[in-house]
């Protein structure tokens, strides 16, 4: 569903990405996880064309849409729905008129109809009755979750969740976690989610990819990914304690 | 996308290759901008097929209209002031002061009323729109928009635009009275001319002429000043640095482009 073909990104005159490729498959949660700084938020962008890859191509089913532009990108676009790291609510409207601007602007839904999908987007990330308030009065983490409630909010195919759990508080985060679960088994929504807490990618995740100096050192199956012997992959496992046989309870 | 992908290239060998590249990027600049403000002005239509929209420009205009008209008072008046102090007391030594009225008159508005205007609006305004769009840049805000297929440009862009073409010959006309008024002040009270005699000379004088080429001035500075801020909006790289430069040279930009293109508009409109 996408395909990374031999990306390079070079960046502040470095290679970000380094011939990366990889494909996820339609309806599978895969979760990119890698120290701060390493590209996972580049590598994102790249699936909706906020970046252009310096060398190789990035494909959407059968569409290079690091070459889309005008209404093809726009149609390739709407299959999308993205949780900015920061949220990137915009200031000036409450948090209901920012959920609701995907639906007022792209489509013919009533005003009442938008009104009960925005009710049930809050309800789904736990914000019912923060609606009116603006993004500037609310924390970081429920900015968080007001973006993820726009993101899902038109029922997109694909979702790209940027950090959705950091910030969170362990119990709010577990709920997201798996709020993203079962957007995923019960509509079939491809995830694909960049995250640092493992703890909860190996609760969801299909697969997981380790990011690295610009390329993908490990993918594999949480359980593979928990006991596997690459070292970057080792230490950054430790760091969490996470050993060989994975989470308790697992 | 709206938005720019930093350019880095290799340190340029020496000077000119230097120079070479800053007018390649330069004329690359000018290009953009001006596709993104005939964007801009062609999306206005549409602002006002779809009522929702139309809201948003009325806000657009009552938030220029509150930023700027205190300080848009106090410099139109005294634009009128120093013209009628300075040509009146040339004026007087050929025993002419009588016609102060008709001079400030006609300085005001060919030329001081739109160009005042528009380096307050550049300063007040064009600064304002040029942070307050590098911030959402830069908080991946744009980036939101264009992902869900939101066009920026119609968005954000065209209800500035459509905002400021009205609200420059407004206030540029309204700068033009106070500067008037202020004129007539100094005339009456420092250079002894009689008020009705200042009156006359100055509607004698008031050309619909030179009134339309200086709204026609006035609504060009507007449109630039919204098509340089925005672009620069737009195109903020690195944070909160970047804002900052940002509204810097969208001020410093419009302030250059103000003095060419009234130059130029005057010159097209006036025979020499
Ligand atoms: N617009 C940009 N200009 C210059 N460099 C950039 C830009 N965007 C990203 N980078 C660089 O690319 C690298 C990867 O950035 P990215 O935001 O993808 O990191 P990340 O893996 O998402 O980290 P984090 O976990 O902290 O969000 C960083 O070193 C950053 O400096
Ligand atoms: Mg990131």
């Amino acid at each position: 569903m996408i395909r990374f073909d031999k990306v390079t990104k070079q960046l502040g005159g470095r290679n970000v990405l380094d011939e990366l490729s990889f494909e996820i498959q339609k309806g599978e949660i895969f979760t990119i996880v890698g120290p701060s700084g390493t590209g996972k938020s580049v590598t994102l962008k790249h699936m909706v064309r906020l970046l252009t890859p310096t060398r190789g191509s990035v494909w959407i089913d059968g569409t290079e849409i690091s070459a889309a532009n005008g209404s093809g990108l726009d149609r390739v676009r709407e299959r999308f729905g993205y949780l900015f790291q920061g949220g990137a609510l915009l200031g000036w409207m409450s948090v209901a008129e920012n959920i609701a601007l995907p639906l007022r602007e792209k489509t013919r839904l009533t005003e009442d109809e938008i009104g009960a999908r925005v009710t049930d987007a809050l309800r789904a990330v736990g914000l019912e009755g923060d609606g009116g308030k603006f993004p500037s009065e609310i924390s970081g983490g429920m900015q968080k979750r007001a973006g993820l409630a726009r993101a899902i909010v038109n029922r997109p195919e694909i979702v790209l969740y940027d950090e959705p759990t950091s910030g969170l508080d362990p119990v709010t985060a577990r709920t997201i976690d798996q709020l993203i679960k079962r957007l995923n088994e019960e509509l079939g929504i491809t995830s694909v989610v960049v995250s640092h807490d493992l703890q909860g990618a190996l609760l969801i995740a299909d697969r997981i990819a380790m990011l690295t100096g610009g390329k993908f050192v490990e993918v594999s199956p949480p359980e593979k990914f928990v006991a596997t012997a690459q070292p970057d992959v080792r230490s950054f496992l430790d760091a969490q304690f996470i050993s060989k046989k994975g989470l308790a309870g697992m | 996308m709206i938005t720019r992908e930093p350019v880095y290239t290799d340190e340029p060998d020496n000077a000119l290759t230097g120079i070479w590249r800053s007018v390649v990027l330069g004329v690359g600049d000018i290009g953009r901008a001006g596709s993104l403000t005939v964007q801009a002005l062609a999306g206005i239509p549409a602002l006002f097929a779809a009522g929702r929209r139309r809201h948003e420009w009325a806000r657009q205009m009552f938030l220029m209209g509150i930023k700027t008209l205190p300080v848009i008072s106090v410099v139109g008046m005294f634009t009128g002031m120093i013209l009628g102090l300075q040509v009146g007391l040339e004026l007087r030594r050929f025993n002419q002061e009588i016609y102060i009225g008709s001079a400030v008159m006609v300085s005001l508005l060919r030329e001081m009323g739109p160009f005042m205007t528009g380096l307050i609006l550049a300063a007040c305004v064009g600064s304002s729109m040029a942070a307050q769009i590098g911030t959402m840049t830069v908080n991946d805000e744009i980036a939101a928009l264009e992902i869900m297929s939101i066009s920026p440009v119609r968005f954000l862009m065209a209800p500035r635009m459509a905002a400021m073409v009205v609200m420059t010959p407004v206030l540029s006309f309204y700068t033009c009275v106070l500067g008037v008024i202020g004129g007539g002040i100094v005339g009456v009270t420092q250079l002894n001319v009689p008020l009705d005699q200042y009156i006359s000379m100055a509607m004698d004088f008031a050309r619909m002429r030179d009134l339309y080429v200086g709204l026609l001035k006035a609504l060009v500075f507007g449109v630039v000043i919204t098509g340089v801020s925005c672009y620069e909006g737009f195109t903020t790289t690195q944070g909160a640095v970047g804002v900052g430069q940002a509204t810097r040279r969208s001020v410093i930009t419009s302030f250059l482009l103000i003095l060419v293109l009234g130059y130029i508009i005057t010159r097209l409109f006036y025979d020499l």
